[in-house]
């Protein structure tokens, strides 16, 4: 084999200066876009603009298309389209892009029963944080959340915008079987189990919805870029909601 | 049409297609055949369109009655494959009648094989595939593995042209202990340069540790420059994670739509078959190549393959 004379690289040499977008090669068949650091409601708002602007556009070659917190993700068919050609069409797309400033979409309402059964870690949390478990519930529904992305499971969303005063660390050990509805909370994020998987969230309730249905159409309630509020219901409310 | 009864189903037997793109914004997994090689030779020798659903067998253990006359193939990395007790060639189209019992058993090397049948098995497509998902309990047949007693349908076959063996060169150069090529990133900058050494120096052993999501490898652990985890980015197939522990992981059909672990490299699509068919216990080493000669490695294989069936099916062999 001949020796190796450049390492080629992906990204960002380490200490380079941030310059976006940042287009990194994964492999012959996908490509991520980066338009930023970290977790940041702007930047992720661009992300869906991107994302909404080229699914509009079905541009042959293109698999699928995955917003993330700061990247967008293209899976593509190596014959029928190049990563130079990619880049060319994100780097226009970006142009032109619209108006991300505005707020977030639509804002689903998701019921959730707190505590107990449903809730198996509440208690924990409060303690965890020197709250009453009254006091995690009443924080936990005040914010509209921002879907900054689905991901995991089917129609996982991950939750950005939880009071500071809630971030909790995920359980030492993860559970095996975490009960389809579970909410939970993972550090600074809060999030919703659509399907029975395992998972090591801190759960404080339970939603009788089903973000993800088949059966229904459309098979999924949340989408990135979407906002998401709980409020609390009874234990009887949430058996008449699951019937 | 009803093709095929199953009477033994072995470890594990999905049906499979070439798996469920569109879908992954709403978090579902990709899915489909692990050896995406096999599953698209194998329809086309039977005349299929190459993404046709077909049967995903692991290991062995299976059997088969056909219900109909049908031209079926079988395809993978070395399986025991044989029609009513007599051996029968690999990446060949034969003709079944009904009656006829076709069982497929491990070999000695590979892993995953293929059963394709002419016409493509005939489930109902789920989010635009008919690949079984078994975490989500959906696709293939009820969203299962299948079991014994369980009796598929095919979609009628397309137009017959000659049957032909699959030539060698054209089949994946399958080894016991493969040379497996890899894109470095997309988070090559998070390692070390000893990482790098390590992990393109050394042989990494399949670890038991492996199934439809991903493959564990044993070997040098890989050191990062800081942290193992970044913010939640899409994964590929073929995507190798190395959490902070520093053991590779390598993402395969059943990956989640999207991790937090930093990416050393990324395998070539051309190489993924050799990779996925390597067994538990066995070794493979690492060897990096820009993304031009990974490009040019995927369209070499494809055009030959397009060359090939276009001459069989339009005349000219």
């Amino acid at each position: 084999m001949e020796e190796q004379t450049r390492i080629p690289f992906s990204g960002p040499p380490p200490h380079g200066r941030a310059d976006f977008p940042r287009f990194r090669i994964c492999g012959d068949t996908a490509l991520s876009v980066e338009l930023g650091e970290g977790i940041d409601p702007a930047v992720n708002r661009r992300v869906h603009a991107l994302y909404r602007t080229l699914k509009r556009r079905a541009l042959p070659g293109i698999l699928s298309l995955n917003p993330t917190y700061r990247s967008l993700f293209l899976q593509y068919d190596p014959t029928a389209c190049s990563f130079e050609r990619l880049m060319t069409v994100v780097e226009q797309a970006l142009c032109g892009l619209e108006d991300s400033s505005k707020g977030s979409g639509p804002v689903l309402d998701v019921p959730v029963c707190y505590g107990d059964e449903f809730g198996p870690d509440l208690a924990e949390v409060a303690a965890f944080h020197g709250l009453t478990q009254e006091e995690v519930i009443q924080r936990h529904t005040a914010p509209v959340y921002h879907v900054y992305m689905i991901g995991f499971t089917p129609g996982f969303p991950y939750l950005g915008g939880l009071d500071p005063a809630l971030y909790t660390p995920r359980k030492a050990v993860p559970r095996s079987k975490v009960p389809a509805g579970s909410v939970g909370i993972a550090e600074q994020q809060t999030g919703i189990y659509p399907i029975e998987s395992p998972g090591g969230w801190q759960l404080i309730g339970r939603t009788p919805l089903k973000l993800f249905d088949l059966h229904r159409d459309p098979p999924f309630l949340v989408e990135a870029g979407m906002g998401v509020r709980f409020h609390a219901i009874s234990r009887e409310d949430y058996e008449s909601l699951s019937h | 049409m009803k093709a095929l009864a199953i009477e033994a189903s072995g470890l594990l037997t999905t049906v499979q297609d070439a798996g469920r793109y569109g879908f992954q914004d709403k978090g579902v997994p990709v899915s489909g055949a692990m050896d995406r090689a096999a599953l698209e030779l194998g329809n086309e020798l039977v005349g299929n369109t190459p993404g046709a659903a077909a049967l995903e067998i692991f290991s062995g253990g299976f059997r088969a009655r056909f219900l109909t006359e049908v031209s079926f193939t079988v395809t993978g990395f070395d399986p025991d494959v044989r029609l009513n007790g007599h051996g029968v060639d690999l990446w060949t189209p034969h003709t079944a009648r009904a009656g006829d019992v076709v069982s497929i058993d491990a070999g000695r090397l590979g892993l995953w094989h293929y059963l394709c049948l002419a016409g493509g098995i005939d489930v109902p497509f789920v989010l635009g595939s008919r690949s079984t998902y078994l975490r989500g309990r959906f696709g293939g047949l009820e969203g299962r593995a299948l079991r014994p007693g369980d009796v598929l349908e095919t979609e009628p076959p397309g137009p017959s042209f000659p049957l032909e063996s699959l030539p060698q060169n054209l089949r994946p150069a399958y080894a016991a202990h493969p040379t497996i090529r890899v894109v470095l990133g997309p988070q090559a900058e998070a390692f070390s340069p000893e990482a790098f050494d390590a992990f393109l120096g050394a042989p990494y052993v399949v670890s038991t540790r492996s199934d439809r999501m991903g493959m564990m490898l044993d070997g040098p652990r890989l050191k990062h420059r800081a942290t193992a985890d970044i913010v939640s980015e899409g994964v590929a197939f073929g995507a190798i994670q190395v959490p902070g522990e520093g053991l590779p992981f390598v993402l395969l059909a059943d990956r989640p739509t999207t991790g937090g672990y930093t990416k050393i490299a990324t395998v070539l699509s051309v190489d993924l078959p050799l990779l996925v068919q390597t067994a538990p216990g066995r070794s493979v080493r690492f060897q990096a190549v820009d993304l031009l000669e990974a490009r040019e490695a995927h369209l070499k294989r494809a055009y030959r393959i397009r060359r090939f069936f276009h001459l069989l099916r339009h005349g000219g062999l």
